[in-house]
């Protein structure tokens, strides 16, 4: 007998109801069943009720009578109690109520259990819910965790450390050494974990940040492992060994190379590599690509490789792909101050996207045409905007109105 | 990072929702409502990106959704995700649970809702994109329902006996059989 065939069995029930009376009533009956359920001491079921009771918050009904449940579900020595009682922990609780400080013993042990899939349930629910003081207590054991583990717990671990340094910022210091070590790990999943630990940490301290430009040359080498690595099956989408680590890992190269000449030079060569190899056809590449631009664009780039990223852009805005126009407008929007004369060669594809359809390329389409009216072309695009200001959808006239207004101004 | 995730069919009615930022159960569903009133005036050959969501968070914030058949997949994001990455991150995760529940429809997710959650559990965590590769996200789902079973099958037998031992309507069985009314007719042998 599968264990969720009584929450099937309600699930049924509720769906034949033909009104939301009906409806009511079969969760209330349902309801007070659960209740009485929760009252007694030891029953078979125990985890099918607190999964039924899920089913019914998230159709909006109360459910904080089963905050109590799920504290002991979690106490619970047996795998499947645990797993339900820490998903109704994570759905239910939040630091603010009492019942979430009773759980704090139970994560603590379950951190050090012998079984990985207990541990990593410990490392979901503090990484969700984890309250400021739970993380104070806590992050030695992460810190441990994210040094002598399996790739499986270890790529909780990091998450769960970006939680950590979220909810308590000085505990950043603690997990850079550990994070550092992370790099050299060979599992895309730790890897991944660990940029974003870095990125995190890098955001909150300028001197951690100072510290972590060190480590661009290990970034580019690994960088350059995935783009020019051939084609490598457990990793590959569409043609592109592991996107997602390679927009990650770009991102932190964007903080790293920020204003500083040193790091931007470092990986200069790189960005130009992945920029002129990454296949564009696909969505993923166009992702790695976006993000490959927006870093060439943050850093202090050569002039070169600034012309060859707004050209990028520049192909985007063509792109039958609206997503692709959409994206393109908006990192256009964000070199419109600095690259201006770059962003004007484009003026006319992002006058024409004015007139499109999608709501949301009408809305950026406003935006950074507003930015480029200049005093050169204030007559034709005061016309264009006119024109739009027309015939726009309701939610953007007034913006339209008033933006037309300040540019007139100018 | 990820605001929340989540899933609800043509007519808006909820099929998982997953926030990582506390909201109250009533907040949350006016959420629900104000994001499928959103997601749901759109054609299909838009792009897959909308501002404009107030409650959940301003002007940082994004929604990135999917329509599939009858399901809205959306992502409510802020600027530190990826746009095209969290896209293709909807669609990582759509084939997981096409893997996980073999040709997944709107059926499965409605009474598997656990299970969804716990293959959600491998791809997001706490905000964040924890694993992209398909292939470790089954396996390691494999592995828990396995454990999962494994431990009902044992551990819940003896529970479950004794209960049903409980329940079991056994047959009084006689204490006291009167022979004596018994009227045993003995056939004549005729004699040899």
């Amino acid at each position: 007998m599968s264990p969720s065939v009584p929450l099937q069995e309600m699930i049924r029930a509720i769906r034949s109801a033909r009104t939301q009376c009906e409806e009511r009533g079969v969760i209330q009956r349902e309801c007070a069943a659960i209740r009485a359920q929760f009252r007694q001491a030891d029953n078979g079921g125990r985890s099918h009720n607190l999964a039924k009771l899920l089913y019914v918050h998230m159709l909006g009904y109360p459910a904080h009578f089963g905050q109590m449940e799920c504290v002991r579900m979690i106490a619970s020595p047996r795998y499947s109690e645990k797993r339900v009682g820490y998903l109704g922990a994570m759905m239910l609780l939040d630091e603010k109520q009492d019942a979430s400080l009773l759980i704090t013993n139970s994560i603590k042990n379950d951190l050090s259990h012998s079984n990985q899939y207990v541990q990593s349930l410990a490392l979901c629910t503090l990484a969700c819910m984890g309250s400021a003081e739970m993380c104070r207590d806590l992050a030695p054991e992460i810190d441990r965790l994210l040094r002598a583990s399996n790739s499986y717990i270890k790529k909780k671990a990091a998450l769960c450390a970006v939680h950590i340094v979220r909810k308590v910022h000085e505990l950043g210091e603690l997990f850079a050494p550990a994070a550092r070590t992370l790099l050299t790990e060979k599992n895309h999943g730790v890897l991944h974990g660990a940029v974003v630990l870095i990125i995190e940490l890098c955001e909150r301290n300028p001197e951690t940040l100072e510290r972590f430009r060190k480590t661009v040359p290990d970034l580019v080498q690994i960088m350059k492992g995935l783009v020019l690595s051939g084609y490598s099956p457990e990793h590959d989408v569409a043609g592109i060994s592991d996107p997602f680590l390679q927009v990650r890992i770009l991102r932190l190269l964007r903080i790293l190379g920020h204003n500083n000449e040193g790091a931007s030079d470092a990986m200069n060569d790189l960005l130009a590599q992945v920029a002129t190899n990454t296949d564009s056809t696909k969505t993923v590449g166009n992702a790695v690509l976006y993000e490959t631009v927006l870093t060439v664009l943050d850093i202090k780039s050569e002039s070169g490789l600034r012309v060859l990223a707004v050209n990028i852009l520049g192909r985007f805005l063509l792109n039958n792909d609206r997503n692709i126009r959409y994206i393109a407008m908006t990192s256009l929007q964000k070199i419109v101050g600095t690259d201006h004369n770059a962003v004007q060669r484009h003026r006319g594809t992002i006058v024409d996207c004015l007139k499109d359809q999608d709501a949301s390329v009408k809305r950026r389409a406003l935006e950074l045409s507003l930015a480029l009216v200049s005093a050169t072309n204030v007559r034709s695009m005061m016309k264009e905007l006119l024109i739009f200001l027309s015939s726009c959808p309701q939610e953007l006239k007034s913006h339209a109105a008033s933006g037309i207004f300040n540019a007139a101004e100018r | 990072m990820i605001k929340s995730i989540l899933i609800f069919n043509n007519h808006g009615k909820p099929r998982l929702i997953r926030f990582y930022q506390y909201f109250a159960e009533d907040m949350q569903q006016q959420i629900i409502r104000e994001t499928f009133h959103l997601v749901s005036k759109r054609d299909d050959n838009v792009c897959n990106f909308l501002e404009g969501g107030s409650l959940i968070g301003g002007s940082d914030h994004k929604l990135i959704y999917r329509h599939y058949a009858t399901l809205y997949f959306v992502f409510c994001v802020d600027s530190s995700e990826s746009e095209l990455g969290i896209l293709d991150l909807i669609q990582v995760f759509v084939e997981t649970l096409d893997k996980c529940f073999e040709n997944v429809c709107e059926l499965d997710l409605i009474f598997h809702m656990d299970k969804v959650h716990y293959i959600l559990q491998e791809v997001v965590m706490g905000g964040m994109v924890l694993e992209t590769n398909m292939n470790d996200i089954v396996a390691q789902v494999e592995l828990q329902t396995r454990m999962e079973k494994s431990e009902g099958g044992l551990s819940a037998a003896p529970a479950r006996a004794v209960s049903a031992v409980k329940n079991m309507n056994l047959p009084e069985i006689p204490r006291n059989i009167n022979i004596g009314d018994i009227n045993i007719k003995v056939p004549s042998l005729s004699p040899f």
